[in-house]
């Protein structure tokens, strides 16, 4: 297939970063740098490591080098009626299965169908010595040692530089209806939070602008007696509102206050912060747009057991990430020196002493 | 002070340092030393392996965990954690010099939250106790270790257990929230969140299949699912086990994901049917359970594209279970099949490694002439859906050398999953079982690795 192998030059250029004690800022298609606090370095340019190596679709497994578009994968995967069911935002053009999978983003179909983590199999990675390693594999199945390549999974680089990552990957579902309801966001989560002990073939559910979707996916006969049992009135074409959801392309996520993204369970209710709020992933991806100080919105999350990150806009050097128990920080910074002992990639880029 | 090869410490005076000092942290029945009283503990369900312990202590607070933790650190003590004992690696077997730390009193259903779907437990609450407390409010816990009826939620978490339905349902780290574990200097940690995700690293990924070497699980939270409407499952015989091979390909290429997808072969079949009656055919060279689940329709639409594809694979018979109770009866079959298999041999070793599906009849086929050289019978059992193979070596440990042969012919086979591009467990764990076979899937880079992690991750005594 169509590709280029380059990590020997990137393997040489983390040996020269160790030697000359330079820090290196990993990049793929450059359309996730918004996310998180801002990283200084040399740029280490990923996208020219590319190509799918193996899709074999009766394994349900793809592997791919991390600088390959994300376009491309979904393209072949579309071809032989299979998809990435994590449903990954872009967030641009350019967008590389490496950076989706460093980031760890998932979109709409999540809690129902599982997280970019949970799909990864394994992988091939650069460490921070310059050595090339494969953890997991290219089969469901596989507990032999520690689980490195879902560590890997929202680490944003900071481990090492993902070379290969292997998914597993589902068939698309032959059907698939979006379900419209107005109704207040109290109701919406009520009704979500129903949705999530009851058989019925929802992978996506979310609120946004006095509205309830609901996207029912699966056979054709499951998904029409599953509307017929939820109720609500279809709504042609949903595909582009699913698109806007998951890109943050509806209007008001592109504001010019900052966008939070507040992770909480999904049937707590509504949160009294100021500001517009917009609820993914059945009520438990929260996003909202505010000009109150983030240390208010985060008080007030952690009331309800829940978490907050900085997504877009604000200040790009402070807290962006929930800091992290006293603890759980040193287990962080000691798992960081193991993988990368000169801390040469992506210094600072979750926390600042990462 | 004289100390063993491991650098632990070893003269009795230490010994009974120790002993005296968990008695002081713990009640006089919670510290076990009398011979009798640590022969239970000498093995898990991989009973090859057999080693008396030198204290079992069996605490029932978190508290207790933590201060036998901080004790055995400060003494340079080391700990295995143990949850019901039937893991099949060794993962579970004691060190003579070290402590044996039960989690069995920890038998505590915690919390179900029904509207956020999620149950909070102790680790030695059973894998099947959790989908019973939960049936009340239509909801489960997926992953089925065939061993559900015993093996606790902790080691389930410990080794990454699987089960029949991980094909579609995932293995334990797919299934899980947050952790609250204790730290080998007795530092009590949460790891995960109650929500979808947890920021940092995801320690939780981490932890899932660690095998106890990083910290000792005190508290589990796991996610629930809404049972499906309706689950119903088929079972295929082939007169020949690559076509029942083929026939797996064939259902998944046809985009469909069935809960449950597994294979037995004649050795297989006619041990379990003697043992649990199922009604397998006893002809039939291989059979394929496939249950598939999801609301009605789902279900009987994917049925009638299952069955076209099994006929059209080659199959002799395709048979639906007419009720709960023969589906219930097609499964205790398959999931007896261990202990079915123990009663026509003095012995059994179970290997699991996993194989990418389409390899599925050259391994078979490599397996069975094994079988013919070393003379010794194998059995098949397979989560044919996900890969994961399940060769039965019969063996008579009586026999003077069989034991060795069977060791030997269990390694060519991890060997050739590894060659075929798969693993050397694909739910079992490394355990004490596979510590070698480790370096045949990993370089020594890798190796090296996995020992920084375990070394950062602050503890270096734990098993």
């Amino acid at each position: 297939m169509l590709g280029r192998d380059i990590s020997g030059t990137l393997q040489q250029q983390v040996h020269n970063a160790v030697v000359n004690g330079t820090p290196l800022k990993i990049e793929g298609g450059n359309s996730k740098t918004f996310l998180g606090r801002e990283t200084h370095g040399e740029i280490l340019h990923v996208s020219g490591h590319r190509g799918i190596v193996e899709h074999d679709p009766r394994e349900l497994v793809l592997t791919a080098r991390s600088g390959t578009p994300l376009k491309e994968i979904e393209a072949a995967l579309a071809e032989t009626g299979q998809m990435l069911a994590f449903e990954p935002p872009h967030f641009g053009d350019n967008a590389t299965l490496g950076g989706t999978i460093a980031c760890g983003l998932s979109g709409p179909r999540r809690p129902f169908c599982g997280s970019a983590r949970d799909f990864v199999l394994g992988c091939k990675l650069l460490n921070g010595k310059g050595e090339i390693l494969r953890f997991g594999g290219q089969v469901i199945k596989n507990v032999a040692g520690y689980d490195v390549s879902r560590l890997m999974v929202g680490a944003y680089g900071t481990l090492g530089v993902l070379l290969e990552i292997s998914l597993k990957v589902l068939p698309r579902p032959a059907a698939s209806h979006t379900l419209i309801q107005e109704c207040t966001q109290a109701e919406a989560i009520n009704k979500m939070s129903r949705l999530l002990s009851q058989p019925v073939p929802v992978d996506a559910a979310c609120y946004h602008a006095g509205h309830c979707y609901v996207r029912l996916s699966g056979s054709e006969q499951a998904v029409k007696h599953a509307h017929e049992h939820l109720g609500g009135e279809v709504i042609e074409k949903s595909e582009p509102f699913w698109h806007a959801l998951r890109e943050h392309h509806l209007p008001f996520l592109g504001s010019a206050n900052p966008l939070y993204r507040v992770m909480v369970k999904p049937a707590v209710p509504p949160l009294e912060i100021a500001g517009e709020w917009l609820l993914d992933w059945g009520g438990a991806q929260r996003w909202l747009v505010s000009d109150e100080p983030i240390a208010l919105i985060r008080e007030r999350v952690a009331t309800v057991g829940g978490h907050v990150t900085q997504f877009r806009g604000g200040e790009h050097n402070g807290e962006i990430f929930q800091p992290l128990a006293a603890p759980l920080l040193v287990i962080h910074q000691r798992l960081k020196a193991s993988f990368d002992p000169h801390g040469i990639f992506n210094r600072g880029r979750i926390y600042a002493n990462l | 002070m004289p100390v063993s090869k491991d650098g632990l410490p070893c003269n009795r005076d230490a010994h009974e340092d120790l002993i005296r000092k968990l008695r002081e942290l713990l009640p006089p029945e919670a510290v076990l030393t009398d011979k009798e009283d640590l022969r239970p503990f000498e093995c898990d369900g991989l009973s090859v392996y057999r080693r008396l312990p030198l204290v079992v202590v069996l605490p029932e607070t978190i508290v207790q965990v933590q201060a036998i933790m901080r004790l055995c650190h400060a003494l340079q003590v080391p700990v295995v954690a143990r949850g019901a004992g039937t893991g099949l690696s060794g993962g579970a077997l004691p060190l003579s010099d070290g402590v044996l730390l039960s989690l069995a009193k920890f038998k505590r259903i915690l919390h179900i939250d029904p509207e956020n779907a999620m149950a909070t437990l102790q680790p030695g609450v059973r894998n099947l106790a959790i989908s019973d407390a939960a049936a009340a409010y239509g909801l489960y816990y997926a992953p089925d270790p065939s061993s559900q009826i015993a093996c606790t939620i902790g080691g389930n978490v410990a080794e990454n257990s699987g089960g029949v339905h991980c094909l579609k349902y995932g293995l334990t780290v797919h299934n899980i929230l947050l952790l609250k574990v204790v730290t080998m200097e007795g530092e009590l940690l949460t790891i995960g969140a109650e929500t979808l995700d947890s920021p940092g690293y995801d320690l939780l990924a981490l932890m899932a299949g660690s095998e106890g070497m990083l910290a000792v699980i005190v508290e589990v939270t796991v996610k629930l699912l809404a049972k499906p409407e309706r689950a119903q499952v088929l079972l295929a015989a082939f007169d020949d086990v690559y076509k029942a091979g083929e026939a797996v390909g064939a259902i998944i290429a046809a985009g469909i994901i069935p809960a449950g997808l597994e294979m037995m072969d004649k050795v297989a079949i006619h041990a379990s049917e003697d043992y649990a009656h199922a009604g397998y055919p006893r002809d039939a060279e291989a059979i394929l359970l496939c249950e598939l689940d999801g609301t009605n329709a789902e279900v009987s639409e994917h049925i009638m594209k299952v069955r076209e594809i099994l006929h059209q694979g080659g199959a002799t018979e395709v048979r639906t279970a007419v009720n709960e109770a023969e589906r219930q009866l097609f499964w205790k079959g398959r999931k007896s099949a261990f202990p079915a298999v123990g009663r026509i041999s003095p012995d059994y070793y179970c290997m699991d490694g996993t194989i990418p599906r389409r390899q599925l009849p050259h391994v078979l086929r490599q397996i069975s002439l094994w079988s013919e050289e070393y003379g010794l019978p194998v059995a098949n059992v397979f989560h044919a859906g996900d890969g994961n193979l399940h060769p039965l070596i019969l063996f008579d440990a009586n026999k003077d050398g069989e034991l060795a042969r069977t060791e030997e012919f269990g390694q060519r086979i991890l060997q050739l999953c590894v060659e075929m591009g798969g693993s050397i467990t694909g739910e079992h764990g490394v355990g004490m079982e596979k510590i070698n076979q480790m370096c045949i899937q990993f370089k020594s880079a890798e190796l090296s690795q996995f020992h920084a992690v375990k070394s950062r991750f602050r503890s270096c005594w734990l098993t």
